[in-house]
Formats: C-alpha cells, sequence, structure tokens
C-alpha cells in the first residue's frame, strides 16, 4: 500500500506532440509582449556588473588573480536561469491554473493534463534559454567571456531551466494561494541566490553550509559550470556538477507532473 | 426512429472523498437529440458532463461515448466532443480570433483550416466585428457566445453545454437557443444542463431530472408537466377560507401554500378551474398554464440548496 503510493508519485507521464502546442501557446502570450519582456534580463546585470563587479570589485582580492567582475558575471548568467524558469512555473503557471483556467479549457480538447504541465515545464526551460542568453549577451559585451566554451551555456540553460521548472511545479502543485510562494521564494531562492558560489567563492562558507549548498542547492552546481565555461573551460569536477543536473532534473519532471496531476483531477 | 445511442451510461458514480457527488446513474442518448440535465446546484451534472467530456475520471460504473470507454479512449472522444464550459475559461492573453486559433491547434487542426473556421465561427454568433478585441473587453453575453463558438471550432459531433446561459439577457439568451436549434438541425447531438426550466421545455427532445446525484425522473419535458403537475395550475391569494372551499371542490389536487399564495395542481382536463372561477370570485386568482419549474419544484422541493 505504502510503496503504490509512493510509486504513484513518479508514474512516468505519456507524453506525445501535443505537448508542444502547449508551449507554442505560452510563446504566443510572450511574443506579444516580447519588447516589455527583454528589458529585465537586459538591464538587471547591468547595474549588477556597474555596482558589485566594478564598485565592489575594488576592494575584492580573488585566488588565482580572477577579477572580481569576471568572477561575477557567469553567476549572472546562471541566477537568471534560476529566476526566470522558477517564477514562470510558479507564479505564472499558477495564474493560468487557477484565475484564468487556462488548463481547464486545454484538457477538454485531446491534449491531456500530463501534456499542459510538460508544456509548462518547456516553456519555463525556455524562458531560462531567453533570458540568460540575453545575459550572456551583456557579459560578452563587457568583454567578460573569455573561452569558446560559453556555447555550451546555451544547452545548459535548457537543463538548468528545466529543473528550476519541475521544483516550481511541485510548489504550484501544492500551494494553496499565489501569497505561499513567498515561501519558497524567500526560503529557497533567495538563499541559494547567496549561498551557491554567485558573489564570493564557497570556501569562505562554514563547512556545512558548504556541504549543504552542494547537496541541495541547484544553483551550486549551475554556477560552476557557467563558470567554467566563461573563465576557464572544461575540467574534469565539472562531471559531478552535470551529473547531479541530469539526475535530479528527471526525478523533479516527473514528480511534478504526477503532483500536479493529483491536485487537479480528483 | 431514435435508435443509434451515443452515450450510455450505467451505474455511473463519482464520489469526492466522502460525498457521493454522482449515485450510480444510467441514461442513455441518442444520436441527433437534444438532451437535458435538470437539477438544483449541487446536484451533480455538471460532474456528470464532466465525466462524459473525460476529464474527471469515474469512481464507479460504465460509460461510453460513441461505443468508446471514456477511460481507455478518451483522446479519440475529446476529439468528437465541444464544450461550452460553465466558467468562463477564455484565455485572456488573446483576442477574440486568436483564442479560435489558438484552441483549434489543441485539435491539430491546420493553421489555413483554422483561420477559415474561426472567421465562420464568428460570424456564426455574432462576433466578426469583435474579432481583434481582447476577452476582458467583450460582455457576459459575448463572451459565452464565444465559448459556443469555441466548442464548434472542432466541428463536433456531441456538444455539451454546460448552463449555457446562466446570467444572460433575454437577448443573449434567444440568440443561444437560435444557434443551438441550428446546430441540432444540422445532426449535432447536444446535451445541456440547465436549471433554467424555460430553456429545458424549449430546447430539449428529453430531459432527466437530478436531485443528490440520482436521477428522479426522465422524459419529453411536455410528459413530464402533464405528468406531474396536470395542465393548468390555479394561482389564488391565501385565505384559510378559501384553502377550505378548494380542498372541497378539488378532493384529487394537490394544494401548495407558497408564502402568501395557493397554488392548485390537478390532473382534471384544461377548463376546470374556469368553471370555478365563473361561479366564485376569489381575490387575485389566476389561472396559468403548468410548466416545467412547477414538475422541479415539486420532485426537487423548495428547500434552499448549497
Amino acid at each position: 500500500m505504502k510503496t503504490s503510493k509512493v510509486a504513484s508519485y513518479f508514474k512516468m507521464p505519456k507524453l506525445s506532440y501535443r505537448v508542444w502546442r502547449v508551449w507554442r501557446r505560452d510563446q504566443d502570450v510572450f511574443m506579444k509582449t516580447y519588447k516589455v519582456n527583454f528589458i529585465p534580463p537586459l538591464v538587471e546585470p547591468i547595474f549588477y556588473l556597474l555596482g558589485l563587479g566594478l564598485g565592489l570589485g575594488d576592494f575584492v582580492q580573488l585566488v588565482g588573480n580572477v577579477h572580481y567582475i569576471d568572477f561575477i558575471a557567469p553567476a549572472l548568467v546562471a541566477t537568471s536561469m534560476m529566476y526566470s524558469s522558477f517564477f514562470e512555473c510558479t507564479y505564472a503557471s499558477f495564474v493560468r491554473m487557477y484565475y484564468q483556467k487556462t488548463f481547464d479549457a486545454i484538457i477538454a480538447t485531446p491534449v491531456s493534463l500530463e501534456e499542459v504541465i510538460a508544456g509548462e515545464l518547456l516553456w519555463g526551460a525556455t524562458k531560462s534559454i531567453i533570458n540568460s542568453t540575453i545575459v550572456l549577451g551583456v557579459i560578452l559585451l563587457f568583454g567578460l567571456v573569455h573561452t569558446p566554451f560559453f556555447l555550451l551555456i546555451l544547452p545548459l540553460s535548457f537543463l538548468v531551466g528545466l529543473l528550476f521548472s519541475a521544483i516550481a511545479m511541485c510548489f504550484t502543485a501544492i500551494t494553496p494561494n499565489i501569497d505561499s510562494f513567498n515561501y519558497p521564494a524567500f526560503l529557497f531562492i533567495t538563499p541559494m541566490f547567496i549561498l551557491s558560489g554567485t558573489f564570493f567563492p564557497m570556501g569562505g562558507l562554514p563547512v556545512a553550509v558548504q556541504m549543504l549548498a552542494n547537496i541541495f542547492f541547484p544553483l551550486t552546481h549551475a554556477v560552476m559550470l557557467t563558470r567554467a565555461l566563461t573563465l576557464e573551460g572544461l575540467n574534469p569536477t565539472l562531471l559531478l556538477n552535470l551529473s547531479w543536473l541530469l539526475v535530479t532534473t528527471p526525478f523533479f519532471f516527473v514528480l511534478s507532473i504526477n503532483m500536479m496531476k493529483k491536485r487537479l483531477i480528483k | 426512429m431514435q435508435s443509434e445511442v451515443v452515450i450510455e451510461a450505467e451505474g455511473l458514480t463519482k464520489k469526492f472523498g466522502n460525498l457521493v457527488a454522482v449515485d450510480s446513474l444510467g441514461f442513455q442518448v441518442f444520436k441527433g437529440e437534444c438532451f437535458g440535465f435538470l437539477g438544483p446546484n449541487g446536484a451533480g451534472k455538471t460532474t456528470t458532463i464532466k465525466m462524459v467530456n473525460c476529464v474527471l475520471p469515474l469512481t464507479a460504473g460504465k460509460l461510453t461515448v460513441a461505443g468508446m470507454d471514456v477511460i481507455k479512449q478518451a483522446r479519440e472522444i475529446k476529439k468528437m466532443i465541444g464544450v461550452a464550459p460553465q466558467e468562463d475559461n477564455l484565455d485572456p492573453d488573446f483576442t477574440v480570433l486568436h483564442n479560435l486559433i489558438v484552441y483549434a491547434r489543441y485539435f491539430d487542426i491546420p493553421k489555413i483550416e483554422a483561420q477559415k473556421r474561426a472567421e465562420e465561427l464568428l460570424r456564426f454568433v455574432q462576433l466578426d466585428e469583435k474579432s481583434k478585441v481582447l476577452i476582458d473587453q467583450l460582455s457576459a453575453g459575448m463572451k459565452r457566445r464565444l465559448i459556443l463558438a469555441r466548442a464548434l471550432i472542432n466541428e463536433p459531433q456531441i456538444l455539451i453545454l454546460d448552463e449555457p446561459t446562466t446570467g444572460l439577457d433575454p437577448q443573449a439568451r434567444h440568440l443561444i437557443w437560435d444557434k443551438v436549434r441550428s446546430l441540432q438541425k444540422e445532426g449535432v447531438t447536444i446535451v445541456l444542463t440547465t436549471h433554467y426550466m424555460e430553456e429545458a421545455a424549449q430546447l430539449c427532445d428529453r430531459t432527466v431530472i437530478m436531485d443528490n446525484g440520482k436521477i428522479i425522473e426522465e422524459g419529453k419535458p411536455s410528459d413530464l408537466i402533464k405528468k406531474h403537475v396536470g395542465e393548468e395550475v390555479l394561482e389564488v391569494a391565501y385565505d384559510e377560507e378559501v384553502l377550505k372551499f378548494l380542498k372541497n371542490a378539488f378532493p384529487d389536487a394537490r394544494l401548495d401554500v407558497v408564502s402568501d399564495r395557493i397554488q392548485v395542481f390537478t390532473n382534471q382536463p384544461r377548463g376546470v378551474f374556469t368553471q370555478i372561477l365563473n361561479k366564485f370570485s376569489f381575490k387575485a386568482a389566476m389561472i396559468r398554464d403548468a410548466n416545467l419549474e412547477d414538475v422541479f419544484l415539486k420532485l426537487t422541493g423548495r428547500r434552499l440548496r448549497e
């Protein structure tokens, strides 16, 4: 009984090409207001680079002679992956599910609920690609990219975006109301933003916090990978970071779809 | 004549936790007819049609649409059904026209065909002038019409209308009724839920009356009226003496006292009330045709629901 209950959260969803119909719907909405949508990822990193990178950077001495601005630039790319996908599949998905009843309208057609959720997750991952690519463009213009491996950030942003979308969708499946997204936003996303080796090397943190960040924070791994891909290129330890992402992403992808099914199909 | 069964339910049951929303229903809907689910709020009408539409799993029983099982062949069934839900779930992010185009995509309708059908349907529901308007600028009646148009985008063989005219003014309601009739003429099977008795009487070939998740009566609206409340109803102002008199005059009749009025229902043929009124004069007396609402109130009571 108990094992079958756990197993019901990891049932393989049956997906078809119809997932893309849902993705297309979200993309259509995005394209209607694309000019406005491009502003935050374009402007925000500029302020971080000027304020933290140049302003604070003068006071910071890093090991290995890395400039502080070079150190935080890839982290800005990684955090944009996190924020864009996480907020897409929490607040935005919740609005579509709860207020607009968009999911109800779609599942009355040959598209299934599993496909609706998968489409939302893929759209969240797409938002991660779009936003992080814009941030990447900014740091390229600032001359903060030092290896051609940066091109691999594109596929990486899809993977990281899909993971954060799926984690976000798990919260969407259990949140009683839209205000309750404050909990994951401030207790999970904000600490991650600060403690994942984003603005200072992890080595300065207490060992327990370091372990925590390595085990539980997807952003830690995303930052390690993006930093390598803009600063020094590939190294073997990156395989650990990549493996972490490759294991957790399908786990949360399947889990979030099943959790949403339990919320919406009584 | 009505031979081909398109929707068939047997022992259809839906429980939400301990609440039995739909309690072993059995019914058949024939091809080309307009079939109505009548009932007060919470009777289980919407739950029933959500199961027909394959979006709500059954707790028990069997339900087939066009011979296909709603659980095993949900995708195939949904392709041939159009649904106009009770709640407005139009996509507020899009214009009127784009709502239809995006919806057509979920049915794999190619873009050119979708555009053509969308424009035709907007003319059909008289919204062609609003095609570039955003949803929140539409009136309630326009939204209902757009929802109807959206339900037709896949050229459904079965059209499900959940409370299609709730909250509409008479003009908008009659327009919807006209459209439903013309669709039925084209051979579309129509399943509708309503708590407007006039709507059921106007549109439905057959109805079932539901209460507390069960079907309590079934038949043609006109037959149901004759069977349960007769042809005519006499209404007079309440008065102790008059009530006594009427009880004597119509020993077989049912007398209801509703607030300050007495209603008399009888199985006797048309005209008996006129005879009485010719001889005696009662305060505020009137004779009216019995209607489905009388049947409904008789069967489901006057207690408020929810």
